[in-house]
């Protein structure tokens, strides 16, 4: 159903995008062909490295007309092989449009190309005293990348997620055309929320080419408490607590002795504490030092007043440092402890996090596999990995189907739902189905047509 | 063993602006916190005193709120320690500060091993530890990255010496300054602090030393006088260059040419 690109569409490819901006065949590095957990792989026919919104509308209109599938690909930090052009055809890549366009100080917004990465943009907030709030573990992942999948991360729990900070997008349909969705506005009552219905689409409905982002001014206190606890069941259960002591912490992360041991390992640097199984960590910021004392002190009281072993104070910036450098850490870390992984991201009402980990204990015994898992605590969304370790092929791919099958079907039971962060892509697709039924995925398979009525933007993903 | 670790307070964010005109940091509603390199000395004297019994004391010069110092290293599990705190310390250079503490460690006893920080991050200048040594009269071996034994009344250390890393021993009681780094230091203790009394500290003024001539102390005691202190030009200019590897190194070749820096 789909063309093959001919010598002729590389050419116009080219002159488009300037001939060393064109790669083919071997000169295309084998990266390109899967994300950072390199479940599925398909290298594309050509990559194209983009640096305009119209070098990109030309591709399309281009692509459209010649019906060659088109996948858009940040810094492939991706988990659900999104980013993977598992159609072949061409591959455009944003990571050189990574300027930061406009720093609007009357409107607090930020305008940027999708390919700069998130640890780019939050010190750029920083630096001009703002707060890019959506502080999800990968922080070299690009803004686009963010967008598409509706990153949260561990500020989530406070300042919500990616889709709350994103104003206006500038995006190309699959036919080339230039849209301008939503506004630098605070409120938008305008018709359906194309807007919206962009963020989290992981690049199946138009292709992101610039964002307005909201930004907050940069709170001036923040501290953190790493909190032990003599096992994960009274860390979790903990959390609810906090949550009905009316303080609402800027991040609740929880993490077991064992996944710390594994970053520990992995970055060569010691954790300041791992003397027991299970820990809590908690951020506060604020304006004054007074109120962010006051809540850390609440908070820490509650905790020892429920079994806590001790509350650290992690107070100054090397403090932090030592900490969140592991916690930053733990996703390769565990990458690293293992022959092959792969990662389930549901996220359950939060209090339901403690049934759900225990679960997964018991299936990792009965199954006889190490499922080690951590995540955030505070919005229920854990990131929990099946590891592979001697597992032969038919051995894995039994043990993954079943772990995975159970895990999600558990979710469910819970009220949860089958990725809290890292979306659908291709390897979540079939769990998606399973879970929603057959009305909302014809819902979105009926957007995705009214899109990109020909399919060629990122096909294969999500509910196709 | 009774090991001493000498800390400081120091501003808490790096961002210190200094007036132009008078040259002096401007700390109001600058938050302090102790010297990080201090941490990583605490925690080796703290493993230390774990591995081989003991208990670890803190000494400090300053202000009587650098009190707050001596709390968070109680937190840490210090067992308390001592505030050298009086105008007349005032002004003190590398000289003066040393002799200060040294006159202060004097009176709080004796002690087999004492550990200072590599340097401070207000200061940065290194040398106190070394100082203080000389005029309590013992060895000393700075930029110390570990401590591998304690035996027969010695110590034994592993050094960085530049491009070499030095094995030695070194007689007690000593002093040794720790490299930065060299450890992840534990956190302070929430359940600790909650227990603090008011009475983790004593304080020691020019009273209470032995040496009573105040031309030792402060800015009279000082060798070296600063003339100005001024905040580095600052340069905000920036300049983004676009290209592949070739277009980009050739523009930033021609950028550090048309600059003359080479």
């Amino acid at each position: 159903m789909y063309n093959s690109l001919t010598e002729k569409d590389i050419q116009a490819l080219k002159n488009i995008a300037g001939d060393a901006n064109v790669l083919t065949g071997d000169e295309i590095n084998p990266d390109f062909s899967h994300d950072e957990l390199g479940g599925v792989s398909k290298m594309p026919d050509a990559l194209v490295s983009v640096r305009t919104t119209e070098e990109i509308s030309a591709i399309m209109k281009l692509a459209w007309e010649r019906c060659i599938p088109v996948t858009v690909r940040g810094s492939g930090t991706g988990l659900v092989g999104s980013a993977v052009p598992v159609c072949g055809g061409i591959l455009l890549e944003t990571t050189k449009m990574n300027k930061i366009l406009e720093l609007d100080r009357d409107n607090l917004t930020v305008t940027v190309e999708p390919g700069v990465l998130l640890m780019e943009l939050a010190a750029f907030a920083e630096e001009n005293d703002f707060l890019y709030p959506p502080d999800p573990g990968e922080k070299s992942a690009t803004i686009g990348g963010n967008i598409s999948t509706n990153a949260g991360g561990m500020r989530a729990v406070k300042y919500g997620v990616t889709r709350d900070y994103v104003r206006a997008l500038t995006v190309v349909m699959p036919n080339g055309e230039i849209l301008k969705l939503g506004g630098k506005v605070a409120k938008n009552s305008s018709g359906y929320s194309l807007k919206d219905l962009v963020i989290g689409s992981e690049g199946t409905l138009c292709i992101i080419t610039e964002a307005v982002l909201k930004l907050l001014p940069l709170p001036k206190v923040s501290v953190s408490l790493l909190v032990p606890f003599p096992d994960m069941k009274s860390a979790i259960e903990a959390v609810p607590r906090i949550f009905g002591s009316k303080i609402t912490p800027t991040a609740i992360e929880y993490m077991s002795r064992d996944t710390i041991l594994f970053a520990e390992d992995y970055l060569g640097k010691k954790f300041p504490d791992t003397k027991n199984d299970a820990y809590i960590l908690l951020t506060f910021d604020g304006n004054t030092e007074y109120q962010v004392e006051e809540d850390m002190k609440a908070v820490a009281d509650l905790c020892l007043s429920i079994g806590a072993i001790d509350a650290y104070i992690v107070d100054t910036e090397e403090r932090k440092k030592s900490v969140w450098s592991a916690r930053g850490a733990f996703l390769e870390a565990i990458k690293a402890s293992t022959t092959e992984m792969d990662e389930c991201d549901v996220v359950v009402p939060v209090n339901r996090v403690d049934e759900f980990i225990k679960f997964t204990h018991s299936l990792a015994k009965e199954m006889n596999v190490r499922i080690p898992s951590f995540g955030h605590a505070g919005d229920g969304n854990l990131h929990v990995y099946i590891c592979r370790d001697t597992l032969s092929d038919a051995d894995w791919e039994n043990t993954l189907t079943i772990c995975f099958d159970r895990m999600y079907k558990k979710a469910d039971e819970f009220g949860g739902l089958v990725s809290g962060e890292h979306g659908i892509g291709f390897a979540k697709k079939e769990y998606l189905k399973k879970q929603y039924g057959d009305t909302p995925i014809r819902l979105m398979q009926g957007i995705k047509k009214v899109f990109d009525e020909k399919n060629i933007l990122n096909p294969g993903k999500i509910c196709f | 063993m009774k090991i001493l670790v000498c800390i400081k307070q120091v501003p808490g964010s790096s961002n210190v602006e200094v007036d132009p005109v008078t040259g002096v940091l401007k700390r109001d509603g600058i938050s302090s916190k102790l010297n990080p390199y201090d941490l990583y000395s605490l925690e080796l004297a703290l493993s230390l005193a774990e591995k081989y019994g003991g208990e670890v004391e803190t000494i400090t010069m300053g202000p009587p709120q650098a009190k707050s110092i001596i709390d968070e290293a109680v937190c840490m599990g210090a067992k308390g320690g001592t505030v050298l705190s009086d105008r007349k310390f005032a002004g003190a250079d590398v000289l003066a500060t040393a002799y200060t503490i040294s006159q202060g460690i004097k009176k709080c006893g004796e002690f087999d091993l004492i550990i200072c920080g590599k340097q401070t991050t207000d200061g940065d200048t290194a040398q106190v530890g070394a100082e203080v040594s000389e005029f309590l009269n013992i060895p000393n071996v700075s930029n110390v990255l570990s401590v591998d034994a304690i035996e027969d009344k010695k110590l034994f250390v592993t050094a960085s010496l530049d491009e070499k890393i030095v094995k030695m021993s070194i007689n007690l009681p000593c002093l040794i300054s720790a490299e930065g780094d060299i450890n992840t230091p534990r956190l302070p203790s929430y359940k600790v602090k909650q227990t603090l009394t008011g009475d983790t500290a004593r304080f020691f003024s020019f009273a209470d030393f032995d040496d009573q001539n105040p031309d030792n102390y402060g800015l009279s005691g000082s060798a070296t006088q600063v003339e100005r202190i001024f905040p580095p030009e600052k340069n905000s200019e920036k300049a983004v260059i676009d290209g592949d590897a070739e277009e980009q190194s050739e523009a930033l070749f021609e950028l550090i040419r048309s600059k003359k820096l080479i």
